[in-house]
């Protein structure tokens, strides 16, 4: 996995609430057995009409949007499945950052799997990034995983709270997998132990 | 010792690893695959020369994408689906998995095979790359779903990294009335709760109302846990819980069966347990209920109406103002005035066969509204034989309904069970979110039985008056 690196980026605002893996990625686009090539369905169903043409007032769509690396989304973001397909269309169209004030559990783990970053901010905090965010291409913000700090094109610095794990992990881009096999020796002895005390597992 | 909630108990029993900061590798007793969150995954083992830890406890079939008619066993027509089940059916081949393939009576949808089979025990952690493994925290077997990256970490380590939830109780006391189910139950809570309400959390559901649920019943209403946003939801195991898992074919036996009873029947939450949240509904307060939104917390009772969007606060009003414009319905409508055109019933929600039954009893006799699309589309093969050996296949057909094959068909519409453009069904799964039944599809979520009252009348319909 690539390492994280500081974000300086255009952020577009979705304030909507709930905004579910089912819109984020529509299940028609789960019959792959790749992970890449998502992002242009990324939001299918508001993005496009059924004729494959851009719906012109969906935020991802204007101009000033369509090279965004940053998320201002409304509470609950990535309710719903546990798709991974989620965060790998995120990914693919770009997107490293996302803010809300809240995200559902699979989603929210998903997203440290892929490099991506999801900051949970209280209310009035997003509010202000959202008000940023609806500026349009002009308004960068800037996001720095190290000092766990996001600013708005106007300097105004919000600090986020991210597990001490989870963000090594992203700033070393390191894989889960290879990290746990550095424990297998634990993992052979809890299974020798649990053999004996739950043999009918 | 300090007193424990079952959710402590199950995962101490589990940790193989903590680290300083808390993170624990937590052991695996079952993983569940399907071919659509799975091809990924043995696809990253292969590149990076790994195999899968303990396939003797991973346990794999398709499901999502299946066609749910006679044909699919010669051909599956779709070629990106069948793509998808030649994968689940080659990897599961090549790495060894417990396999159900699409041909196999026991074949279903991942969470009714898993109990089924006996695969799924009290006290067991149970993870599957899809978010109603919550299903199976009926058994008190702590299971939650997980994204394609830990199906990948789960195959090769048989652990998951995880950091301790908090512990939420929702206790429903007293008894149901007549007409409400489990399916009104789990949808009260989210309505009370919100879809977020329950991130972050554990929820054990007790209390009177729910331990008179049959193991039907409790699975139902752990099957939308993660609606509510928690991960996992489970119910401590009991003699109803002992007695459906006897006897099942992986379920232990003699000795080993008296050795698990022992564990078992320690599986409860202490007295003095600690809540970090609890929620307290009146089983008598509950009606049989339906969502009119996009959002399985837009729920009321079915003698409700369609409320506004001003009377929702924050982003919720735009979220209903939304919602009701998707769903084509107009404030101050009454719930049960809304015609509907389709009516499905199945999923891992309501596919089993006391489902069935339910919604079998109120149709026997009758006939669906004319012109009206209706289908029931068993949990598994095992439950559609169980239905037609006790009648229930038969009532269906006489009402107009089509007696499908077992999958989860309409419950996300990925195989050809879709509804058109401005369809309206009445559905027994669990997600009434936009496009979630097919392209502008709109879906009302209901119990089996309110479900079968729908079809008779052909509006949404308080199953009360028919019975
Ligand atoms: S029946 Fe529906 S909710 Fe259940 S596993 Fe299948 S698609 Fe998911």
């Amino acid at each position: 996995m690539n390492k994280f690196e500081k974000v300086s980026g255009i952020a577009a605002p979705m304030p909507l609430v709930n905004i579910d893996t089912d819109m984020i990625i529509p299940k028609i686009f789960l019959k792959t057995i790749k992970r890449s090539g998502l992002g242009v369905n990324l939001f299918d169903e508001m993005r496009y009409d059924r004729q494959g043409n851009e719906n012109p007032d969906f935020v991802l769509n204007k101009p000033a949007y369509r090279e965004a690396e940053i998320l201002i989304a409304g509470d609950n973001f990535g309710c719903g499945s546990s798709r991974e397909h989620a965060p790998w269309a995120l990914a693919d169209f770009g997107i490293k950052v996302i803010v809300s004030t809240s995200f559902a559990d699979i989603f929210y783990n998903n997203c440290f799997k892929n490099g991506m970053l999801p900051i949970i901010l209280p209310q009035e905090q997003v509010d202000v990034l959202m008000k940023d965010a609806e500026k349009g291409a002009n308004a960068r913000m800037e996001v720095d995983l190290e000092k766990q700090t996001i600013s708005t094109s106007e300097g105004e610095t919000f600090s986020f709270d991210i597990d001490p794990f989870r963000k090594h992990c992203l700033l070393e881009g390191l894989d889960d997998i290879g990290l746990t096999f550095e424990k297998v020796a634990e993992i052979d002895a809890f299974e020798a132990r649990a053999a004996q005390a739950r043999p009918w597992v | 010792m300090s007193p424990k909630t079952l959710y402590d108990k199950i995962w101490d029993a589990h940790v193989a690893h903590e680290a300083e900061d808390g993170t624990c590798l937590l052991y695996i007793d079952r993983h569940l695959v399907h071919e659509v969150t799975s091809p990924q995954a043995f696809e990253g083992l292969r590149m990076a020369n790994r195999t899968v830890r303990a396939p003797d406890k991973t346990i794999a079939v398709p499901d999502h994408n299946v066609p749910t008619t006679g044909d699919r066993n010669a051909v599956i027509e779709n070629e990106e689906s069948r793509i998808q089940v030649e994968a689940l059916d080659r990897n599961a081949k090549d790495f060894g998995l417990i396999y159900y393939p699409v041909n196999d009576v026991r074949q279903g949808i991942v969470h009714i095979v898993g109990p089924e089979q006996g695969w799924t025990l009290p006290g067991m952690t149970v993870v599957c790359g899809d978010s109603h493994t919550a299903t199976h925290g009926a058994f008190g077997a702590l299971a939650h779903g997980i994204g394609t990256s830990e199906v990948e970490h789960v195959l090769a380590t048989q652990t998951l990294i995880q950091k301790k939830s908090k512990n939420m109780k929702v206790e429903i006391t007293g008894k149901l009335r007549p007409g409400v189910t489990a399916k009104d139950i789990t949808l009260s809570v989210i309505g009370a709760t919100g879809t977020a309400g329950g991130t972050g959390y554990v929820i054990e559901y007790c209390g009177e109302a729910i331990r008179d649920l049959s193991m039907e019943g409790r699975m139902t209403v752990c099957n939308m846990a993660i609606e509510g946003g928690a991960r996992a939801g489970l119910i401590a195991p009991d003699e109803t819980t002992f007695d459906y898992v006897k006897g099942r074919a992986h379920a232990p036996k003699g000795a080993q069966w008296e050795a698990a009873m022992d564990w078992w029947k320690t599986l409860y939450s202490d007295d003095d347990a600690q809540w970090d949240k609890v929620i307290t509904i009146k089983g008598e307060d509950i009606a049989p209920v339906v969502t009119w939104g996009t959002s399985p917390e837009d729920v009321l009772p079915i003698d409700a109406v369609v409320p506004a969007p001003e009377t929702f606060n924050g982003g919720k009003a735009e979220a209903a103002r939304r919602a009701i414009e998707y769903m084509g319905l107009t404030p101050g409508q009454k719930l049960s005035d809304i015609e509907i055109d389709t009516v499905f019933i199945g999923s891992c929600t309501n596919g089993r066969i006391e489902d069935l039954r339910a919604a079998a009893a109120i149709l026997k006799g009758k006939k669906i509204k004319d012109g009206l699309r209706a289908m029931v589309v068993p949990g598994s093969g095992l439950v559609r034989a169980q239905a037609e050996e006790e009648g229930l296949a038969r009532i269906f057909q006489d009402a107009g309904f089509e007696w499908r094959l077992a999958g989860c068909s309409m419950c996300l519409a990925m195989n050809p069970d879709q509804l058109s453009e401005g369809e309206r069904c009445a559905s027994t799964s669990n997600r009434n979110f936009e496009g979630r039944q097919g392209y502008k599809g709109r879906t009302h979520l209901v119990s089996p039985a309110m479900a079968a009252a729908a079809a008779v009348t052909g509006r949404l319909t308080d199953v009360r008056e028919m019975m």
